[in-house]
């Protein structure tokens, strides 16, 4: 059943275009991540679809249920939002019971409900305290709480953990993850961290100024890139972006980094993407390479060893992150970055060998910058 | 060089003081004098000048003042009048603030159609003279049936004290976060919940600021108190000077001071215990 259908939304304020027709569709239990850079357009969706901003144009129906003209407390959702919002003068038992108390939900129920979600968040220790009497990561579970005492057919959290610092974000990521699991509830969640968007979502909507970039789950987001934003979003470090010509070689294709060079790289295509690339054969497109396929030259990617290329190029830089060590090179005389295992020592300045990964490349049309292949 | 700023510092700094002592003085003689001459004899004060320190110590003149002095023809003493300003004072104070407070919020917080216009107009009216109002105000009062009534003056100091109100109470909500009012929507409150759980219990401090203020502002206001009112419905502002002219004998400069300073000292006490939490609220914000 769809939770949530945006169909055709467009808002602007003022002469700015902010949203320029978003279509999404979520099914009911999945959870949904808004990913983008600042200003991109993720909140002002999210208030559109909380009835909290009305859009210029479209529609927005949630639970099967056309909401245009429907209030905010109408629409069956929860929010938490960014700033957690709590009302400042309430202890945090108030807060919770506030939306309750407002729809005339009986004593009885609210105190069961209080009680339900304090425990389900451990925040029963802290019911009589106000929020300034409360850490960072305790106001974020009331304003988690505040939305939970609600069952809503759809939960909307607008960047919840981006005032968090590192540790408690990452504990907290996963807290909403098995909260999710555990309760089931469909999920419209706004980030402007991808990570946060790969580790929880069960689909992305990739945001760049007021349009949906690409809508998929986390795999294709992550290995099929629509386009060279999502490619370059996605992913830390991002996929490598770099010219390259497709050329014919054997009886298949192959795209070559730096061609005319002494020191050009071929890289061959897999027979899937040949299909999409012939029509840019001898031309030039971008070649998208993710770092991690970039590795040391004894690595084997996969039970296929074909898919494994050996080259030989200068290392510019190391950066040992402790777990692998990312490594600046020079291929065909375009800086690309891998990642190699952190007890392989390179030498900075001279030459190495690597193993590169062919079978994950992807072609992007220079011109357009859609993914050709 | 460092020893010449060194010995030069303490000169400039008596100098800042000396102006400064000079200053207050100039300020502060008015009251001195007639605090001192509260507290003299009229034969005191007849047999040497207004300004002199009291041979003895005479607080009977508070007494006179109070209760028994004449003020045009009625010998009540300034006590009725009190009572007149206080009945003025107390409800235009507080409906002007929530007036103030339910405006502020409504400007400060919800969108509406030409809602910048309606501010600026509302708070046109700090900028405007009294003098220009009289008029308007007289044909007014006529039509309502309200001349020189008590009722006439709270309704007048309620009207003209929204834009002042409005204006503090609009720039303080002003820095609550937006997301609140979302939060609370989305819980499904109103606008009046909204105003009465969330917005209310965040305003102590520009509330003490705005009451204070129109306190302090409705007490002393003087030109619609002597225009719409006479004999015993005036407020105390405007039967004090009934009491100096009305005086047919030599002037009782002893009497006049002490009914001066009971006139004067509502709005002294409220400087003395509400002028901290005043500083406090101009710059206090909305949510820590
Ligand atoms: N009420 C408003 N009036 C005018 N412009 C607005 C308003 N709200 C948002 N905008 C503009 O719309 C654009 C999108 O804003 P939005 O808040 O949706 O971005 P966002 O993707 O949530 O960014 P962030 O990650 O920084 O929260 C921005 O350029 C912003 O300046
Ligand atoms: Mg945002």
């Amino acid at each position: 059943m769809s939770a949530l259908r945006i169909a055709g939304v467009r808002k602007r304020f003022g002469a700015q275009e902010v949203l320029k027709g978003i279509d999404l569709e979520v099914d009911s239990g999945e959870f949904l991540v808004l990913v983008g850079p600042s200003g991109c357009g993720k909140s002002t969706l999210l208030n559109i679809i909380a009835g909290l901003e009305a859009p210029g144009e479209g529609t927005v129906e949630i639970g099967s249920r056309l909401v245009n003209d429907v209030e905010p407390k109408d629409r069956d959702i929860a929010m938490v939002f960014q700033s957690y919002a709590l009302y400042p003068t309430m202890t945090v038992r108030q807060n919770i019971t506030f939306g309750m108390e407002c729809r005339n939900v009986p004593k009885r129920a609210q105190d069961e409900a209080v009680e339900r979600v304090s425990r389900l968040l451990q925040i029963d220790q802290l019911l009589h305290r106000k929020p300034s009497q409360l850490s960072g990561g305790q106001r974020q579970r009331v304003a988690m709480g505040r939305a939970l005492v609600r069952d809503p057919t759809l939960f909307l959290f607008d960047e919840p953990l981006s005032n968090l610092d590192a540790k408690l974000r990452v504990e907290m990521r996963l807290e909403i993850k098995q909260l999710h699991r555990r309760i089931g509830a469909t999920i419209v969640y706004v980030t402007h961290d991808q990570i946060e968007a790969m580790t929880m979502a069960t689909r992305i909507a990739v945001m760049h100024q007021g349009e949906v970039q690409q809508f998929a789950d986390p795999e294709t987001i992550y290995n099929r890139p629509a386009n060279l934003f999502v490619a370059r979003f996605m992913g830390a470090p991002p996929m490598n972006c770099v010219s390259a010509r497709v050329v014919s070689a054997g009886d298949g294709l192959a795209a070559v980094i730096g061609a005319g060079r002494p020191d050009a790289i071929q890289l061959p295509l897999s027979r899937e993407a040949e299909a999409g690339a012939g029509a840019f054969k001898d031309r030039a497109v971008v070649l998208g390479i993710r770092p991690e396929c970039i590795a040391e030259e004894d690595r084997r990617f996969g039970a296929d060893e074909r898919g494994s290329i050996a080259v030989e190029a200068p290392v510019e830089m190391t950066e040992p992150t402790g777990a692998e060590t990312i490594v600046l090179m020079r291929l065909g005389g375009e800086q690309l970055l891998g990642r190699v295992s952190p007890d392989v020592r390179l030498p900075v300045g001279g030459n190495a060998r690597f193993a590169v990964d062919a079978r994950k490349l992807c072609l992007f049309d220079p011109a357009t910058e859609r993914l050709i292949a | 060089m460092a020893e010449a700023i060194r010995r030069q510092a303490p000169l400039s700094r008596w100098v800042i003081y000396a102006v400064l002592i000079l200053f207050a003085a100039f300020y502060l003689v008015p009251l001195l004098v007639t605090v001192l001459n509260s507290v003299r004899t009229e034969q005191d004060i007849g047999s040497t000048s207004v300004v002199g320190w009291p041979r003895e110590l005479a607080l009977s003149n508070f007494g006179k003042a109070w209760g028994t002095y004449c003020i045009a023809q009625r010998c009540e003493g300034i006590s009725p009048f009190m009572l007149n300003s206080i009945m003025m004072v107390v409800p235009a104070t507080i409906i002007s603030t929530l007036i103030g407070a339910l405006n502020g919020y409504s400007i400060a917080l919800w969108r509406f159609r030409g809602d910048n216009w309606v501010f600026g107009i509302i708070t046109l009216g700090v900028f405007l003279p009294e003098q220009m109002k009289l008029v308007p105000w007289t044909l007014v009062l006529r039509d309502l049936g309200l001349s020189n009534t008590i009722t006439a003056l709270v309704f007048i100091h309620v009207i003209q004290g929204i834009s002042f109100t409005t204006l503090f109470c609009r720039n303080y909500y002003v820095a609550i976060p937006p997301d609140l009012l979302k939060a609370a929507k989305i819980d499904g409150a109103g606008y009046f919940r909204i105003f009465w759980r969330i917005v209310l219990p965040l305003s102590p401090p520009i509330l003490i600021v705005t009451v204070i203020w129109q306190f302090t502002h409705i007490w002393n206001e003087f030109l619609y108190g002597v225009t719409f009112t006479t004999g015993a419905q005036q407020p105390v502002t405007a039967a004090l000077i009934a009491l100096s002219v009305s005086v047919a004998e030599a002037p009782q400069y002893g009497v006049q001071s002490a009914a001066v300073l009971i006139a004067a000292l509502p709005t002294l006490l409220v400087y003395l215990f509400g002028g901290k939490y005043f500083l406090r609220g101009l710059t206090a914000g909305a949510v820590k």
